[in-house]
């Protein structure tokens, strides 16, 4: 039957899963979606929202043709954790004035990727201002593109100047291993923030 | 590179980078399309322009399927809520064929950014469909847990294990 394993005698869909949210952010171009790609067990997913005065703070929308909008492309893989759970990976938009959609995408986020690129450092602030702001857990994972890392972790968080307790590595956006390691220092970071005693 | 031990943190950087996604101001708008004068390509996405203020993308068509709503507020779903259908089958003739679809790919648990993704329909529209369902009874919907339901440690315990195994 088409619900096989979700009728477990306590009523249909009691066996839903509960999908947790980790945001991979960064500057335009800067391998958001290449890691998503890395880590997800589908293809990334591509989606898009329409951005109109609504999602501006306006709430009704009659006659929305009228209306100045624009759609922002978004995309996200997902990684089965087990029966219970599923971990979305949600690539931010690039461009900061989409701030409606970090709104919703941080709502309940466990943690957040900021990519870096070296060569334009400064496209990461304005993720690192909003998740420092909101008090979300993120990592600062700095993408090398070819030869281009002259820069060791600590002058790239001397630089973007974040907490010591931050942690700052060296990744490519490319590689599955890579890719994992970023979101297993991002975990290992949100763990430490909720039980400061387990922190060396 | 500390000021006197302290960190310079967010002013700092705002040095470089105006307008921060939190500032909803005209001002932050204003310099948020025109911070860095370099590369960085406002609306560079293939398929799409993304000029500000320019009407873009098909608009017509998840408009009509809405009926013309788009308070998704109301629907209570996250793009990450995760919906399952209650149904055995789907009988197509007696629902909208936007419902239908939905209906279908519901037979086992999927997200509501998946569902917008493979259907080809903007979040907002796919929230409004997805609450019709919900309504009705025929699908059931599951919130992402937020920050005050993680304090358990097996979880992350679990989300941890979950990314090793990959
Ligand atoms: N050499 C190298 N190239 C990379 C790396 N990561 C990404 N790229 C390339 O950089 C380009 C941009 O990567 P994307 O993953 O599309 O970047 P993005 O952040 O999703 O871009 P937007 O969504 O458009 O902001 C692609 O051509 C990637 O193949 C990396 O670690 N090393
Ligand atoms: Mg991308």
């Amino acid at each position: 039957m088409a619900s096989a394993g979700y009728d477990n005698g306590t009523g249909p869909g009691a066996n839903i899963p509960v999908a947790v949210k980790i945001l991979v952010a960064g500057g335009f171009g800067v391998g958001k979606t290449t890691l998503v790609r890395a880590v997800s067990e589908i293809a990334p997913l591509h989606t898009e929202e329409v951005m109109t005065e609504a999602s501006m703070g306006v709430d009704d929308l009659g006659g929305v043709e009228d209306k100045a909008t624009t759609t922002v492309a978004l995309d996200f893989g997902r990684i089965t954790v087990n029966k219970e759970v599923v971990l979305y990976l949600f690539g931010t938009p690039g461009q900061g004035r989409f701030w409606f959609m970090w709104d919703e995408l941080a709502e309940g986020a466990l943690g957040a990727v900021v990519l870096a690129d070296t060569r334009r450092l400064d496209t990461c602030f304005p993720a690192v201002d909003f998740f420092e702001h909101r008090g979300i857990p993120f990592t600062v994972a700095v993408n090398r593109f070819d030869g281009s890392c002259a820069y060791t972790t600590e002058e790239v968080r001397a630089a973007v100047d974040i907490s010591t307790d931050v942690p700052v590595i060296m990744a490519d956006a490319r590689e599955r291993e890579s890719g994992k390691d970023v979101l297993l220092a991002l975990i290992g970071h949100v763990l430490r923030r909720r039980s400061p005693v387990l922190s060396g | 590179m500390r000021h006197g031990g302290h960190r310079r943190g967010a002013a700092h950087r705002a040095v470089y980078a105006r307008g921060q996604p939190w500032e909803r101001g005209d001002a932050a708008q204003n310099t948020r399309h025109r911070r860095r004068g370099q590369a960085v390509k406002e609306g560079g996405h293939p398929g799409g322009t993304m000029n500000p203020g320019v009407p873009t993308g098909p608009l017509v068509r998840p408009y009509t399927m809405t009926g013309g709503r788009t308070r998704t507020s109301a629907t209570g779903l996250d793009m990450a809520s995760i919906v399952v259908s209650t149904r055995e089958y789907v009988d197509g003739d007696s629902l909208e064929p936007e419902h239908a679809a939905i209906l279908q790919l519901c037979d086992t648990p999927i997200s509501v950014a998946e569902l917008s993704g493979r259907l080809d329909i903007p979040i907002t529209v796919a929230k409004v469909l997805i609450g019709d369902l919900t309504a009705k009874g025929d699908l059931l919907a599951q919130a992402p847990l937020t920050t005050t339901d993680i304090p358990e440690m097996n979880l992350l315990q679990a989300v941890l294990d979950g990314i090793r195994r990959l």
